[in-house]
């Protein structure tokens, strides 16, 4: 276990810059263009009077509100956390991806890889430890940036906001920030086993690629999907290339899109895009959780550790560093 | 004496180039045995298979164990410098000894920031700063700091100024060396390592061609300065290797009586160099 934790602070030294900077400085460019975005407005605002924030002076908010409405407001800045906490790991997950694609070639290309196989660390754990950098560290990291950045930013708003007589600090409060990362930390699990095909995909080809991984891993299911799709032209029976595209090239490669597993998840029943709250309520942990119920998900996670495996044997194996 | 290594018929096919043809070999504990051999004879390839990065056919037990079956274990007890350049350029010098520090049974903390005191390495230097004499030292304070029973060095020093290539290997000797320990290099830089070795094998096209301790050495080989009168009647006995110096001829004799090469002229036992290169004599050709 002590040597587990040393294997994953390793890869965090070795991709600091990639797990732990970029989604900071997505965070901070985001924050930076939405603050250029207020002053915009302001200053528009004040040249002329159409558009940008111009209210008349003493509008107050929450007085004017029911509960029912601050609860809404609520929810709706909810939306926002989940969305800012969404972009930052969409960044997360590209990184991510080329880290696994590169992770196990590169240490071989440098050489590095001799170093670390002096010591005794197995196959498995230092892989199994890429994998839970990829999977749990990386995400965690982007779902608390993210969550930061969401409350920078509405406090940012709040402030322009109070500016212009605007008391929006209450509704601030109405917002879950603890919820919200809770929330997100709990959808980790189910992020990590709907990504998995797409790690063991990456590792696999990271581990057995003497060079170019990248080209292996996108050329070999693009390839094969082009080639499904031209024995469906040619009217071959039972294939459905769109079944393939789908369930195979888009399992191996884009697994690591956050939310991917929407589509698998129980449909939604009267879902009121008028009512926020209830939104957020009925897109919550259970309605995600339910994709566990669909196959596809089990059989791709499945797949995944089967990749994984792979990949421990080629990092035992190969032999040309 | 105990075999820390013992390889039977060790053969290993690279595609249609054999790279070891049933090498066979023991190495005891607590000896120093350099395994020399030109380029592509084999020597990384015995090394790898004995650290068990590799596949092979044949027999092969190194402090009892199978390396293909049991590197795992095996590791804890086998430490290895595969090359100067092999430490990742984003580790800094503090997290390497955290790192192993955390992860080997056998590493003795203490011991390695005394061998790193006696640097100019800090801290928080990443290996990309360093010289490549400086990672070297930064491997051989980590390595040295691990109580392992075999060491296996392959080229620990190429690249290496003298300076650092002196210090490396006095350090190895007086820090590191007891007759617990068993010591595995190749290099091509003889010469610096003769007076430390305890026994010596040569390597060619995959096969051991020479293996000795340096005291029998002494005694099987011999080289002789001859005049150029008494040259045919040396050429006679079937010298391994016969060159020319001051109008003077040097020959190398592999077992042939003492007392009939000292009628010849002065006899010494021949460099390591100057035997290696009589033994690979058509190697390239």
């Amino acid at each position: 276990m002590k040597t587990f934790y040393w294997l994953v602070k390793r890869e965090f030294w070795e991709y600091k810059g990639a797990f732990f900077w970029a989604p900071i400085v997505t965070g901070i460019v985001f924050l930076v263009l939405n603050t250029m975005g207020l002053i915009l407005g302001e200053v528009f605002g004040r040249r002329t009077n159409w558009g940008g924030f111009k209210y008349n002076g003493d509008m107050h908010f929450q007085g004017s509100m029911s509960p029912e409405d601050l609860h809404n407001a609520g929810a709706g800045l909810d939306i926002m956390l989940y969305a800012i906490a969404g972009i930052i790991l969409c960044v997360s997950a590209i990184v991510v991806f080329f880290y696994c694609l590169g992770t196990l070639c590169e240490e071989r290309r440098d050489r590095s890889v001799l170093f670390w196989k002096s010591l005794p660390l197995s196959d498995t754990s230092t892989v199994l430890s890429k994998v839970f950098s990829a999977l749990v560290l990386a995400p965690s990291i982007a779902v608390v940036v993210g969550v930061v950045v969401g409350l920078v930013l509405s406090v940012l708003i709040g402030t322009v906001a109070s500016m212009h007589g605007l008391g929006v600090w209450s509704l601030l409060a109405e917002a879950h920030p603890f919820r919200v990362v809770l929330n997100l930390i709990l959808l980790l699990p189910l992020y990590a086993i709907w990504a998995l095909p797409t790690v063991g995909w990456l590792m696999l080809c990271s581990s057995w690629a003497r060079s170019k991984p990248f080209l292996w891993a996108i050329a070999l299911p693009v390839g094969a999907g082009v080639i499904v799709s031209w024995f469906g032209l040619m009217g071959m029976a039972g294939l459905s290339s769109q079944w393939f595209w789908a369930n195979v090239v888009g399992r191996l490669l884009g697994s690591l899109i956050p939310g991917g597993w929407i589509s698998h998840a129980s449909t939604l029943e009267g879902l009121d895009r008028n009512n926020p709250a209830a939104m957020v309520d009925s897109l919550g942990l259970v309605y995600n959780y339910s994709a566990l119920a669909s196959p596809t998900l089990w059989i791709g996670a499945a797949a995944g550790a089967a990749m994984i495996a792979g990949a421990i044997w080629f990092r035992r194996w190969r032999d040309d560093s | 004496m105990t075999a820390v290594v013992t390889a039977t018929g060790l053969t290993k096919l690279y595609k249609s180039s054999l790279a070891l043809d049933g090498a066979s070999f023991q190495i005891g504990a607590g000896r120093i045995v350099g395994l020399i051999g030109p380029n592509g004879a084999g020597k990384t390839t015995a090394l790898k298979a004995i650290l068990g990065l590799t596949t092979f056919d044949g027999q092969l037990n190194v402090l009892g164990l199978d390396p293909r079956k049991d590197r795992g274990k095996l590791m804890e007890q086998v430490c290895f410098i595969a090359d100067v350049a092999v430490l990742p350029r984003w580790l800094k010098v503090g997290d390497a000894v955290d790192f192993v520090a955390n992860t080997h049974p056998r590493f003795d903390r203490a011991k390695c920031e005394a061998f790193l005191a006696r640097t100019k390495l800090q801290r928080g230097q990443k290996v990309k700063q360093l010289s490549k004499g400086m990672i070297v030292q930064l491997h051989l304070a980590l390595v040295m700091s691990i109580d392992a029973k075999l060491l296996v060095l392959d080229e620990p020093t190429l690249g290496l100024d003298i300076l650092y290539r002196k210090q490396f290997y006095q350090s190895l000797l007086e820090d590191y060396f007891d007759e617990e320990k068993t010591i595995l290099v190749t290099t091509h830089q003889v010469e610096e390592i003769e007076h430390i070795l305890t026994d010596l094998m040569f390597i060619r096209n995959g096969k051991i061609v020479l293996d000795t301790d340096m005291d029998s050495l002494g005694e099987r080989f011999a080289e002789v300065l001859v005049s150029a009168e008494q040259a045919p009647a040396a050429r006679e006995l079937k010298p391994l290797d016969e060159r020319q110096v001051f109008g003077k001829s040097i020959f190398i004799f592999d077992n042939v009586s003492r007392p009939q090469l000292e009628q010849l002229g002065e006899v010494r036992r021949p460099s390591i160099g100057d035997l290696f290169v009589a033994t690979m004599k058509g190697t390239y050709a």
